[in-house]
């Protein structure tokens, strides 16, 4: 048997809306089949995995707290990917950004102002975007690869994290351990619901990214130049669009999205630096990317479900002793699965071998 | 054994596996296509070639383990690439986070547990000739591995008739196609290739580099073997110069480590991290000799017309 493709004219809008669920439905599936091979009910394990977190008030905080990075980061690379940038260093933004954010209240934890916070917030930003701009500026200047140099920056990000908390950042009261000290009260990031959970306004933060970025897309200029950019470079440059300003556009809208992710995350949720403060985010966030269509609204019910995923994983770990590794095994076969479903918008699968058929032309 | 002699064995042993899975990823850009998912397999064949040492007690199964891993990971990739046309960089990036995924599932149960070394060669008055003996005669198998294999994709890319068929797909793969080549069936090989080097190159990790599974043991390597065949341009015999310009920063910074000088161990660390983006910068720099050489379909989806 043979698979052949054969171009639509148009992309399908039913599978354009339709792909991501396959996806989700399919991975459930291999999942599942997963699961038997590990010895373990499905059904029990997959209940654990995508129902049991979500009923409970407690483990929605936690769900919000895990999906704001995802979403936020996510959403600045949606921008990238659109634009044909291919920024995969968002871990290395969001380390370098709670590194940045983090200076404030770890070198002058005697400047207790209520300003602190908004700076840190400020600073975190900051610290993202200029950490994205050196693959920008190298992608600009030399055309150098922006794959390999913002990968390798992340590599990078999470040496210097390392060192910091293990040498000039460390706790000198902190019984040697790689820590810093805890942030003061005006450097937390506060509870949206302090009465009912520990969700932080990282959060609220990734539904305003979400809701400006997808205004940006699909109502402005600027996002127009984006899509054009991205799929046909010479009709952009026609338009007179200019590819070095969308490359720094793009890389620091992201790195900089990506820094609040990790300073939102370390004010928020840690309370201090450690030498590991992110497991996996900006990389799961790409597959939240993906699975979101590059959609911003999209990408936060994608966040949503990825954030999930992780919840899942620990619940999973506790109730039935499987390794809580499942989860990225997870969310590795799910962008699969994803991109195998978007050949479906492009393309009518066919299959060879049964007496051959003449192709449907589509009006 | 002298110092020197010491030193320039660990650059071998650690230049060993980012040749060989350069060299696998050499092919398959030359073919036109782009496998971001190196590290994915690579660790694969980590986890893949310690388990299978450990469980059989052979270390040459562990071997055979990790070139059948990296191969059934580059098989999925290639299903959906080349049969149903997915993004290769997406595609390539799930690869190597599914593959950071699944061997960290798999290799569980065997941190902490003592791994099964590859013996080195060992030749009678040979491999104690002075200086040169250990190096020429007394390495690790797969060394001997990795430099046949440079000598022969060199030879098959540019000595032999199915070569120079891959190398004109990766230029043109519509031209090709009109010829009556079978590009898939060619790409489906030559990434199949791709996926055993880097799984071997994984498994070289496990059995000789340090004889244990730890998490995400590749650390990087698989993204700079992606780097080095842009630094060399896609020619083999610099894909060799670029490998062991690497081991040697790596060692580098290990003996700077050991010996102090009050740098920060971490600083030196990231070192081959920087030194790849300095390389992937200088070689860049010049636009035309990377138009020159790239292969001109790389990366691009290749659908054939009916």
């Amino acid at each position: 048997m043979r698979i052949e493709l054969v171009k639509r004219q148009q992309r399908s809008a039913l599978f354009s809306a339709l792909s991501p669920f396959i996806a989700l439905a399919l991975t459930i599936l291999a999942g599942a089949i997963l699961f038997a091979f590990l010895g373990k009910n499905p059904a029990t394990a997959l209940y654990y995995y995508f129902v049991d977190p979500l009923l409970e008030t407690w483990s929605l905080h936690e769900l919000a707290i895990k999906s704001a990075p995802l979403i936020l980061i996510a959403v600045g690379l949606s921008i990238c990917f659109l634009s044909n940038n291919w920024n995969i260093g968002a871990e290395g933004q969001f380390i370098m950004g709670a590194v940045v954010g983090s200076m404030l209240p770890v070198m002058f934890p005697e400047f207790q102002y209520w300003f602190v916070l908004p700076l840190m917030l400020v600073m975190g930003i900051a610290g993202g975007a200029a950490y994205a701009a050196i693959p920008a500026f190298l992608k600009v200047r030399f055309n150098t690869n922006e794959i390999l140099t913002s990968l390798m920056l992340v590599y990078v990000a999470q040496l210097f994290l390392d060192w910091l908390v293990r040498g000039p950042w460390r706790n000198p009261a902190g019984f040697n351990f790689p820590e810093t000290v805890r942030f003061h009260a005006h450097a937390i990031l506060p509870e949206i619901l302090p009465a009912s959970g520990r969700a932080h306004w990282g959060f609220v933060f990734a539904l305003i990214a979400a809701v400006a970025l997808w205004f940006i897309l699909s109502r402005t200029l600027t996002g127009f130049e984006v899509k054009v950019m991205g799929q046909s470079p010479r009709a952009g440059r026609f338009a007179g669009f200019s590819r070095p300003k969308l490359i720094f556009f793009a890389f620091l809208l992201s790195g900089g999205l990506a820094g609040l992710a990790g300073i939102s995350e370390v004010s928020g949720a840690m309370g201090q630096l450690r030498p590991v403060i992110s497991p996996g985010y900006g990389f799961t966030a790409i597959i939240v990317a993906f699975l979101g269509r590059l959609n911003p609204l999209g990408i936060v019910a994608a966040g949503l479900v990825l954030g999930l995923t992780y919840l899942g994983g620990e619940a999973a770990q506790i109730s039935l002793g499987v390794s809580d590794k499942v989860a990225r095994v997870f969310q590795g076969m799910l962008l699969f699965f994803v991109l195998g479903c978007d050949t479906l918008i492009h393309y009518r699968v066919r299959f060879i071998g049964s007496p051959a058929q003449k192709p449907v032309e589509e009006a | 054994m002298g110092i020197a002699e010491s030193i320039l064995l660990t650059i071998a042993t650690a230049a060993t596996p980012l040749l060989i899975a350069a060299m696998g990823e050499l092919v398959v850009e030359r073919s036109g296509v782009l496998n971001l998912g190196v590290e994915g397999m690579m660790v694969m064949g980590a986890v893949c070639g310690f388990a299978a040492a450990a469980l059989t007690g052979s270390p040459w199964m562990g071997v055979f383990g990790g070139i059948l891993a990296g191969v059934v990971m580059s098989l999925l990739f290639a299903f959906l690439t080349l049969s149903i046309a997915t993004n290769q960089v997406a595609t390539g990036l799930s690869l190597t986070l599914l593959g950071l995924g699944l061997s960290g599932m798999i290799g569980e149960s065997f941190v902490g547990s003592a791994g099964r070394k590859l013996p080195v060669l060992d030749l009678p008055v040979l491999s104690d000739l002075p200086l040169v003996g250990r190096l020429v005669f007394g390495q690790d198998p797969i060394f001997y591995m990795s430099i046949a294999l440079t000598l022969g994709v060199s030879w098959f890319l540019f000595r032999t008739r199915a070569g120079l068929t891959l190398r004109s797909i990766g230029d043109s793969h519509s031209s090709a196609h009109a010829l009556g080549i079978s590009v898939i069936g060619y790409r489906y090989l030559a990434v199949m290739f791709g996926g055993a080097c880097a799984g071997l190159a994984g498994a070289h990790l496990s059995l000789v580099y340090t004889p244990q599974w730890v998490e995400n043991m590749t650390a990087g390597r698989g993204w700079i073997a992606l780097a080095l065949v842009v630094f060399a341009s896609w020619r083999p015999l610099r894909v060799l110069a670029g490998a062991y310009l690497f081991g040697a920063v790596t060692i580098g910074q290990l003996h700077a480590q050991a010996l102090g000088f009050g740098i920060p161990s971490q600083l030196l660390s990231s070192l081959p991290y920087l030194a790849t983006i300095v390389v992937l910068v200088l070689i860049s720099r010049n636009r035309r000799l990377t138009l020159m050489n790239t292969p001109a379909s790389l990366g691009q989806p290749f659908v054939p017309e009916r």
